[in-house]
């Protein structure tokens, strides 16, 4: 069972950490594109600032902002993201997940991959913080 | 029987330490697997997908198959955990 956790400096501390902590999650999502970070690492960043949500405001409360039925849906669209890119360039003549024959007209195909590549983060960072939380949820023994 | 045992796997690990003495040194530029595609990805990575990031590019494009399949993995053993774990009758 999880409670609200009774304490005001919890609170006021973890308030003001969890739109940084998703802040930084995206950060580290688009970064991946020039450095160190990616969709496995950010959906896991995103996925640490909901659960601490769940642990300081209680069930009834984090589940008003972020429910599990939302997050499993938004792990499915993550997936779904990832393989409908992958799937548009069969239908412009080019290979599965093959970025450079994606639609988009004006931009080179290197461009075209380098975009490819941060949806596929994206998509990536959604299946990750979706999956992550709602089996939070499911062994924290929490209802819908 | 015990001593059966530590003989097959005393003669296991010889084996594998015998086995050991063929591979390529470590960061031997002629090792087989320095050799195949990793310099292709070196050298032409950026310029074909406009990616700084090496990891990323090979991660997301050039082996996107592999990631997808990775991604997948985890969707379906949260969803399967999911089922089993929730609190629900039907």
């Amino acid at each position: 069972m999880l409670a609200k956790y009774e304490n005001v400096i919890v609170h006021i501390v973890s308030d003001a950490m969890v739109p940084f902590i998703q802040l930084f999650a995206l950060y580290v999502i688009v970064h991946g594109h020039s450095g160190p970070g990616g969709g496995f690492q950010g959906g896991v960043l995103l996925a640490s600032s909901v659960i601490l949500l769940r642990l300081y405001l209680g069930r009834e409360a984090s589940h008003r902002r972020f429910s599990t039925k939302l997050m499993v849906a938004l792990a499915t669209v993550g997936m779904i993201i990832y393989v409908l890119v992958g799937l548009v360039p069969l239908a412009t003549g080019g290979n599965f997940l093959d970025f450079a024959y994606l639609p988009v007209p004006g931009v080179s195909g290197a461009e075209l991959r380098a975009l490819g590549i941060t949806i596929v983060e994206f998509a990536i960072a959604l299946t990750v913080f979706g999956t992550l939380v709602s089996l939070f949820d499911n062994l924290t023994g929490s209802k819908e | 029987m015990k001593w059966l045992a530590a003989a097959i796997m005393g003669l296991f690990l010889a084996l594998m330490l015998y086995a050991t003495s063929g591979l390529p040194d470590v960061g031997d530029p002629d090792a087989p697997a320095n050799v195949h595609v990793s310099p292709y990805y070196i050298e032409k990575s950026l310029e074909e997908t406009d990616t700084p990031n090496l990891v990323t590019a090979v991660l997301a494009d050039y082996r996107g198959y592999d990631t997808l399949g990775e991604t997948v993995v985890i969707f379906t053993a949260g969803l399967a955990c999911t089922l089993i774990l929730m609190r629900r009758v039907y």
